[in-house]
């Protein structure tokens, strides 16, 4: 026998910087073809959904399937509408970056029909744990454009007086949890809050949030034990962007099978959606929630879908992946997709779509002007320094009170 | 009132604060069926429903994570992490999330939240079951962290944790369950039972975190210390016949920063004490804010007698630990000064 000197598998994807894109090996099934289960069917009945991914939205627009009609045309328009105005509000505040209003930011370019459709599915009163790209549940869910703009420049009327970075929004009153750059840790604690609705006999359900990349942080492993164990109501979303700033999303799965698979150690119904088919992701959530709601507990959801734009003002994609990759993305755009369709419906036209662009641009620039008139993190008013000392405790003790009569304020 | 361990001191705190808020929720490792390995959460299953009491996967980010979504709906969760050496896995969750939930997000949302954890070594527990990592806590602005060294405390301190609107670390000196252990491992430790600070109301009363205690009051020299060196330091003040004032701090953050003053700057000397490794330990801080507001009243070098900069060993424990003998000898080198 001969010995062989072992070698390291390094996964790498498959098409780098000056390579044509390639997504030959990512198999899209046709619209309407993926079956619904109802919600109570037992978890190892419908493992068969973490390998497919349910679409709505076929080539002609046309909604088809067991998962269409679950909103109304008034609904879609809304949904359209939330979409084209993150994209607005993306590239607004993205120009503010490069002009040095705020210190970051991070677009949610091609990925807008994953939390503009899920919000739709929820109820107010539950709760969001998020990443830093799911703004699209804050737009959705009528957050005013003004005060995300406040806390991104860190101004006078910044909610969080300038203790977070940009885009780390928090609104309970919204639903959605204050944001960590510890990625993976809100995971957990969305169970946590789940269970805390289940223990007190409440009706509300909980949602949490991760990236591909972070699926491989201890806290996925923590958050699925726990919603395993307890049957939290919480619907635990892997939102599957192809890329963590850098990195291919295979690295994060060994390269095999998919993300909703993880589930199945764990017993939780697992399903894979077309992220850039607002009705689809609609429909799964919905189905989700259903499912939390009624006492069947977690649902596992891997939005399939793909970051269009870098990972943050911090990075530039073109020095690790291939420049046309997002023309060559089978799931193709979400508006541009919920837009055919709202035509096919024959309750939209182009006319239309370009007189709502014009419009939504406007609403984006007037509260752009307005946030800047209370201060950029280049001009106007900042929160005061000694707010940095307030609200550490609920009560402030008193070594902090003498740190802050020390620094002047 | 009735005579308590400290174990069950804290089982009495749970009771009464489970008993007067049904948003208290206890879980954590075996501590529901069971009661917990040194059963501090033992009956409250029984008394109180699984659904209020109930044992968690072997997960400390999960356990410590899951109460922070809890404390954020707004229940009053009280964990426990089996072994203070077991907390590692849950720090990301301590450090960047339930000590930072109110600051960053300006109030939005809390984390009223206690995690007791056992500290300590003394019981042949080798590095994994001895260690004592307040100095990892008292670190992180957020935080409180208490360490009570008596039953009486052990409740009081724990009742104002669960009614604190903030996170809150509740170290329990696990040498300490039992009785007042003062280092002589080779003789019997006389039992709460028979001591008065085994005195414990049977009710709701609370100890305000923040104020330290004169153990002993004394003029000779201040010993700042907490936990089971309270009783290590009162062993070596008796056999050195000195008269020794001995803090215990009982909460480490926020520190009773005046009664350090007052006492340091009454004796002019001051010896600190804890079972923790040396460098960087807490009592480097001690050191720091005793020079800072007392460097006129001193007489000597403010001393440290600390766990050795080692792993915690299992049958070199008693090299290891801060017995009377080390402490005495500092005792007399700060006298001789």
């Amino acid at each position: 026998m001969t010995d062989h000197p072992l070698s390291l598998h390094v996964p790498e994807p498959g098409c780098r910087p000056g390579d044509e894109p390639d997504f030959s090996d990512f198999e899209v099934p046709k619209a309407g073809a993926v079956r619904r289960p109802a919600i109570d069917e037992a978890p190892e009945k419908m493992r068969d959904m973490a390998f497919s991914i349910v679409r709505v939205l076929n080539r002609k627009g046309e909604a088809v399937g067991p998962w269409a009609g679950t909103l109304s045309g008034d609904e879609l328009k809304q949904g359209l509408r939330d979409m084209m105005t993150l994209r607005h509000f993306d590239d607004r505040m993205l120009k503010a970056q490069r002009q040095g209003k705020t210190s970051f930011y991070a677009q949610h370019l091609g990925e807008e029909a994953v939390a503009c459709a899920f919000r739709r599915a929820l109820e107010d009163g539950d709760m969001n744990f998020p990443t830093y790209r799911q703004a699209g549940l804050l737009i959705a869910g009528g957050y005013p454009l003004e005060t995300m703009m406040n806390q991104i420049f860190s101004n006078a009327r910044d909610p969080l007086e300038g203790r977070q970075l940009p885009i780390f929004y928090s609104s309970k009153d919204h639903g959605f949890f204050t944001i960590s750059g510890n990625l993976g840790t809100q995971f957990i604690q969305a169970v946590g809050w789940a269970m805390a609705s289940a223990i007190s006999g409440d009706t509300r359900i909980a949602a949490g949030w991760i990236g591909d990349g972070s699926t491989s942080e201890s806290d996925f492993h923590a958050a699925m034990v726990f919603a395993s164990t307890y049957k939290a109501p919480v619907v635990l979303n892997v939102v599957n962007n192809q890329w963590a700033i850098s990195t291919f999303q295979g690295m994060a799965r060994g390269n095999a099978g998919t993300f909703a698979a993880r589930g199945h150690g764990f017993g939780i119904p697992s399903i894979r959606v077309d992220g850039n088919d607002f009705l689809a992701v609609h429909a799964v959530a919905k189905w989700a929630a259903a499912r939390a709601r009624a006492g069947h507990g977690p649902t596992l959801i891997e939005h399939v879908t793909y970051r269009a734009g870098a990972h943050s003002t911090s990075d530039d994609p073109a020095a690790y992946r291939t420049k046309h990759e997002f023309d060559a993305w089978p799931l193709g755009d979400p508006v541009a997709r919920l837009k055919a369709h709202l035509v096919t419906l024959g309750i939209w036209s182009d006319e239309r779509h370009i007189q709502a662009d014009a419009e939504i641009l406007d609403e984006v620039m007037a509260a752009q002007k307005k946030a800047e008139a209370c201060g950029t993190m280049i001009s106007g008013p900042a929160p005061s320094p000694r707010s940095m000392f307030e609200r550490v405790y609920a009560e402030m003790p008193d070594h902090l009170r003498r740190q802050r009569q020390e620094a002047g304020y | 009132m009735a005579q308590m361990t400290m174990i069950e001191a804290i089982q009495s705190a749970h009771d009464v604060a489970m008993d007067r808020d049904e948003r208290v929720v206890v879980f954590g490792e075996d501590v529901g069926y069971f009661g917990g390995v040194f059963r501090c959460t033992a009956g409250l299953q029984e008394k109180y429903g699984s659904h209020r009491c109930f044992d968690a996967p072997i997960n400390e980010s999960g356990i410590v994570g899951a109460a922070i979504g809890m404390a954020a709906y707004g229940l009053k969760p009280v964990v426990e992490i089996q072994f203070a050496d077991y907390m590692y896995p849950a720090y990301d969750q301590i450090v960047s999330e339930a000590a930072r939930i109110r600051h960053r997000s300006n109030g939005d949302f809390t984390c009223p939240l206690v995690i007791r954890m056992p500290t300590g070594g003394g019981i042949f527990g080798g590095q994994t079951h001895s260690q004592s990592p307040e100095a990892l806590l008292t670190h992180v602005s957020g935080l409180k962290v208490v360490i009570p060294s008596n039953p009486r405390d052990a409740k009081g301190l724990l009742m104002a944790a669960i009614d604190d609107p903030d996170p809150v670390i509740v170290l329990e000196p696990k040498r300490l369950y039992n009785g007042p252990f003062d280092g002589h491992h080779d003789r019997p430790v006389v039992p709460w039972k028979k001591h008065a600070l085994g005195d414990v109301d049977d009710g709701h009363f609370s100890i305000p975190l923040g104020e330290a205690a004169i153990y002993r009051p004394g003029s000779d020299l201040t010993v700042l210390t907490y936990g089971t060196m309270v009783y290590v330091a009162e062993a070596a003040a008796n056999e050195t016949g000195l008269d020794v004032e001995i803090m215990d701090l009982r909460t480490l953050l926020p520190l009773d920063m005046d009664a350090i003053e007052t006492s340091v700057a009454k004796t002019g000397r001051c010896v600190i004490i804890h079972e923790a490794t040396r460098t960087s330990g807490f009592g480097a801080e001690l050191s720091a804010v005793v020079q800072e507001t007392c460097f006129y009243a001193l007489e000597a070098p403010v001393t440290r007698v600390c766990g050795w900069d080692t792993p915690y060993p299992h049958a070199q424990e008693w090299a290891y630990f801060p017995g009377p003998d080390r402490v005495a000898a500092a005792f007399r080198a700060v006298m001789e000064a």
